[in-house]
Parts: C-alpha cells; structure tokens; sequence
C-alpha cells in the first residue's frame, strides 16, 4: 500500500508497516504538551484517574505561556497549580518565567519537538511542528489527561490532502500569505479531519520559520495536521539540536484524497478581513482601512526572522500617532537575538512598544486589549469575533511586513507604497 | 438513550472563542464559564437556557481553538446535547472525551428555536415534535462508542492500563 507521511508516522507509533485511513488506531506519543489555560483541566482529570505517576516525566512539556507574566489572581492559581504538579510529577520540560516564550516557538528551538514524532498538544496551534516533518495535532485536556497517565492517545488516520506549491515567490510575499491564500482558497472547514501536506518546488525555498507559519495555521482550515518532509533546511536547522532524525517521505504515487496545484508566483500580500481567517483578498484590493493597533509576534508570527522583516520596513520611519504598535519577540532567545541585531533599537525608534515573550492579545488575553468598534492589524491566526477584545473590535491578518507598513501608514496597505 | 429539550437554534462555524471567551479562561470551574457560555454570539443565551435544552447548529461548530472550558461551559450552561451539520475536529472529541452528547444532522434548516426534539441516540433518529418531523441522524462509529459506553475518556482509560505503583 502506498502511504503518505503521515500515516508512516502513525504507522511506526502503533508498530506498524502501514495504516489504512479511517482506521481508528491507539498511537505511542513522543511529546504531550499543555498550557497555562489547558494544563489546569488536564490536571484535574489526571488526577481522576488514579495514576500513581505520568508515563514518561521527560516527555511532557508544560508551557506557562498565555496570561503570563500572571494578568490576574486567578491565572496566577492556575500557573501555580501547574507549577505544583510539575514539581511533584517531577516533569521535565516546565517552562515559566525567564526561560518561557510562546510554545510553539519555544519547543522547536529547544529541540524538545524532533522530525518524526508524534506531538499532542492542549492547544490548537500544536500543528506547528508539522513543520519539522512531525504529526503533532491539538486535542483538549481530557486527551492530554489520558496521554499522561498512558502515553497512548486514539487517532483515526486522516485522508491527506496535498497542496503542491511551485512557482517563485514574489517580493514581500511570505509564508504567511501562502497559507492565507490556501485557508482563503478552501474555506475554515476545508481540510477539516484531514492531513494537509505542503510539497512542490516552491516549498523547498521557504525558510524554517515561514514553514512553521504555514504548519501553524493548518488549523484555521480545520487540518488535523500540517506536514512538511525534511530536506536541507529542516537539517540545518536542527544541526545543534538533534541527532539522527526519524525522517519519513510519502510515497510517489500516495494515495492522497485530492491534490491542489498552487502557483506561487500568483499569490500577493494577503489579509483575512474579520471575523474568519478564511475572508482572504490582497493587500492591494484593500481601500483605506484605517486601524488603532498592530500586533506583530504570536506562535504564528513572532520568530527572529519575522521581525527582521518588520524591522527592514520599520528601520528609521515613526509609528502613525494614531497607532499603538506592539511588538513580541515569542522567546527569550529571539528576544535576546532582536536586541543584538539592533532590532529592538529600529523597533523603539519607531514608537513601537516592546513586549514579553506571552500570547498576550493574541486570544485576547491581557497586554493589548482592544476596545469596542478598534481595529488591530495583527500578524497572529485568528480574528473571530471578540478574539482580542471587545465583541465588536475587528482583527486584521497579515505578514509581518504588511503589519510594519500599516503601522506607519494608520491604515492597510501594500508594503511596497512605503 | 432519548434524549428531549427545547431547542436553541444558531448558525454555521462558530468558535470556541465566541462559546466562551479566552478572558474567561483563567478558571476551570464549570459555574463560572457557564455564566459566559456563548457571550459573544448571544449574550441573552445564559438568560434564556434551561436545564436540559438542545442546542441546534450549523456547520463547523467548535472550531478555533482547543479549549475543553468551551465544552464545560455548555455542558454546565443547562445544554442536553448538540445538533449540527459538522464539527470541528477538536471540539467533537473533547464532547466525546467528557460524556457531552453530540449528534450530526446533514441539514437543521428545518429545525427552528423554541421547537421541541426528541433525539433517538439507538435507532438514529431524530423526531421534530413541533413541525412534527422525521430526520436521520448519523451513526457512531464503534471504537468511539466504546468511549461513550465507558463514561468517558477518563473512565476508559481508567479500566484499561494505567502505570500503577
Ligand atoms: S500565540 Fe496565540 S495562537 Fe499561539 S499559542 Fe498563544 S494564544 Fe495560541
């Protein structure tokens, strides 16, 4: 049988050669990952039932990330509570406080998420590290309560779609806008219970960080995964993380449910108007929408490379006075790597505020809330309604370009009308 | 299992952030996320649910994010079970995983707010008592019903391997 990447994964964590798609399947995990907001319920329900211990104490990973630094009493009792078991279950990977940035970056540059494992999170974004050639999908917190007290968790193998991405990339195009383009091109439901897997020529010239872009927002599509084989880039990148990767391709002739040709060279700056990810048009149909915030970090978004590229139309131009311009390096180490570049001077030079590695505003949280009718221009994944604020604010996504441009101009606007 | 309630009726792809908003999430009580429960769709919902209503949807509901407190808030809201055209991945789960019964109806243009329904889980059948209806309602794999017949993740798991000792 010929099998996609995905159900070789799957295949191998159940120990088997092959899986047929549909199967429902009980699979080994190699990391399970829950959050400030989700870890305090998977907790409780750990506790219901009646393990003496977790499976593994070094394949759990905890990230304290959300309402971080504490916005309240209340998720300080929550932190507190996951801080507690971690000590008491003796987890490994606890993350909170000076060595704690946003999950899905933060995992990846830690190499605790490797090529070939199977990754469940207590967080939707947990397709991220698809794009290291992993099956990493996000469940709730009875899934993730399971998966520690067992170390298995049910899978039914999904049918993949291929999205086969060839052509050149056009100046100020980015990986954000490509899977913009794709969410926009088969709607929020899409892909839903399917594996999306990105192949063609054009996928090999995107950077690591635009592949975890595209891997991150499988989900505004409804995937269940977002997949990328390893090559050259992958390897690079894990040079000084890992050694000798489980590396696994689809076969040639997979079967794969339907494959969608893509032609890079045709995409443009993209934005998902409110209120779905899928509400996709170029930057440059867009008449003048005039905005009150821009957000550029987030586990979508907020990598050292995306800031460089914020920075580049930043670089000696001041915020518009009518915008509030938050910028949030997702970890310490792409922090600590904006102000050795110089990033962080170009960003405070332009008015921008600087924040801590935390999602913050991006689910609404704390940090930049948005107040009733405000608009935010924001390299993030969602823009549901209410979700940085106020049930009538509007979110606005884009590429970390588009939203260094729009904060200059106070309104939407091509990168290239700098 | 029959289960009968007065249906909510509302529309297609809603989030989990509009079931219950990220600024709610900073507990897990199930009292507390049931007063928010859909504020941003319909902030009158908490006002006019009763225990044991039904909630009737479109397509792709749950989808967003994978916060379990979305299902906690409707389970405690009152909420019986849910009726929509699909779900998001995440959402049909963590329903599943915590015992929230969910069914899919491949169209509910016909069902309207304030009917009356009856949903017939063993012959897969969903009765209309106000338009006085018959509708087929899909039926549940087996691996999945094993979950539900355990009471939940939680208790299936219990009963099978756990590291004990
Ligand atoms: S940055 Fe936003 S999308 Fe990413 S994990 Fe945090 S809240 Fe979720």
């Amino acid at each position: 049988m010929k099998q996609t990447i995905t159900q070789k994964i799957i295949a191998r964590h159940v120990g088997k050669k092959e899986l047929r798609v549909g199967e429902f399947v009980e699979a080994k995990v190699d990391i399970a990952l829950a959050n400030d907001v989700t870890a305090p319920l998977a907790i409780e329900k750990f506790e219901k039932v009646g393990a003496k211990k977790v499976f593994a104490q070094n394949k759990i990973a905890l990230v304290m990330d959300h309402f971080t630094p504490n916005k309240d009493i209340d998720a300080a009792g929550q932190v507190k509570k996951v801080r507690e078991f971690a000590k008491k279950y003796k987890i490994k990977h606890y993350y909170e406080g000076g060595n704690c940035g946003v999950e899905h970056a933060l995992l990846p540059e830690l190499g605790v998420v490797r090529p070939g494992y199977i990754v469940i999170g207590a967080d939707s974004h947990t397709c991220t590290y698809g794009a290291l050639g992993a099956f990493s999908t996000g469940m709730g917190s009875t899934d993730l309560a399971a998966i520690f007290a067992t170390g298995l968790v049910w899978l039914k193998v999904p049918p993949t779609i291929l999205f086969r991405c060839n052509g050149k990339f056009s100046k100020w195009v980015t990986g954000k806008d490509l899977i913009l383009h794709i969410i926009g091109l088969i709607g929020v439901e899409g892909a839903n219970y399917r594996a999306m897997e990105f192949g063609g020529d054009a996928v090999g010239e995107l950077t690591m960080a635009d592949r975890f872009t595209v891997a991150n927002m499988a989900i505004e599509a409804g995937g269940e995964n977002g997949i990328f084989h390893v090559d050259k880039t992958t390897l690079a990148y894990g040079k000084n993380l890992w050694k000798k990767p489980d590396i696994y391709f689809s076969d040639p002739d997979a079967d794969y449910e339907r494959i969608l040709d893509i032609d890079v060279s045709k995409i443009e700056p993209t934005v998902s108007l409110p209120h779905l990810p899928s509400n996709t048009v170029p930057v440059s149909k867009i008449k003048k929408i005039f905005i009150d915030q821009v957000v550029i970090g987030s586990c979508t978004n907020g990598r050292i490379e995306d800031l460089r590229q914020a920075a580049s139309v930043l670089k000696n131009r001041k915020t518009n006075p009518n915008v509030r311009l938050l910028i949030m390096p997702a970890t310490p180490k792409i922090y600590a790597a904006a102000l050795k570049e110089g990033l962080l001077k170009i960003f405070m030079d332009a008015n921008a505020i600087i924040s801590p590695p935390t999602c913050g505003p991006c689910l609404g949280g704390h940090m930049g809330i948005l107040a009733e009718g405000e608009r935010c221009v924001a390299t993030t994944n969602r823009n549901f309604v209410g979700r940085m604020g106020h049930p009538r604010s509007e979110v606005y996504l884009v590429s970390p370009y588009v939203a260094a441009a729009c904060a200059i101009k106070g309104y939407i606007v091509h990168p290239e009308e700098m | 299992m029959l289960i009968k309630g007065r249906v909510h009726k509302y529309g297609n792809n809603i989030n989990t952030d509009e079931i219950i908003p990220a600024r709610y999430l900073n507990t897990t009580d199930p009292a507390k996320l049931a007063r928010h429960c859909l504020e941003d769709l319909d902030k009158d919902f908490v006002k006019k649910v009763k225990k044991g209503d039904i909630l009737v949807v479109g397509k792709n509901f749950g989808c967003g994010s994978s916060r379990e407190h979305a299902v906690v808030s409707i389970k405690a809201s009152g909420i019986s079970a849910i009726i929509a055209e699909s779900y998001a991945r995440i959402f049909f789960r963590n329903a599943i995983n915590t015992g929230l019964p969910v069914f899919i109806l491949k169209n509910t243009s016909e069902i309207k707010t304030g009917d009356i329904v009856e949903i017939d889980a063993d012959n897969g059948i969903l009765r209309n008592k106000t338009g006085n209806k018959k509708f087929s309602i899909d039926p549940i794999p087996k691996f999945i019903e094993k979950i539900i017949d355990a009471g939940g993740l939680i208790n299936y798991v219990r009963k099978k391997k756990v590291s004990k000792n």
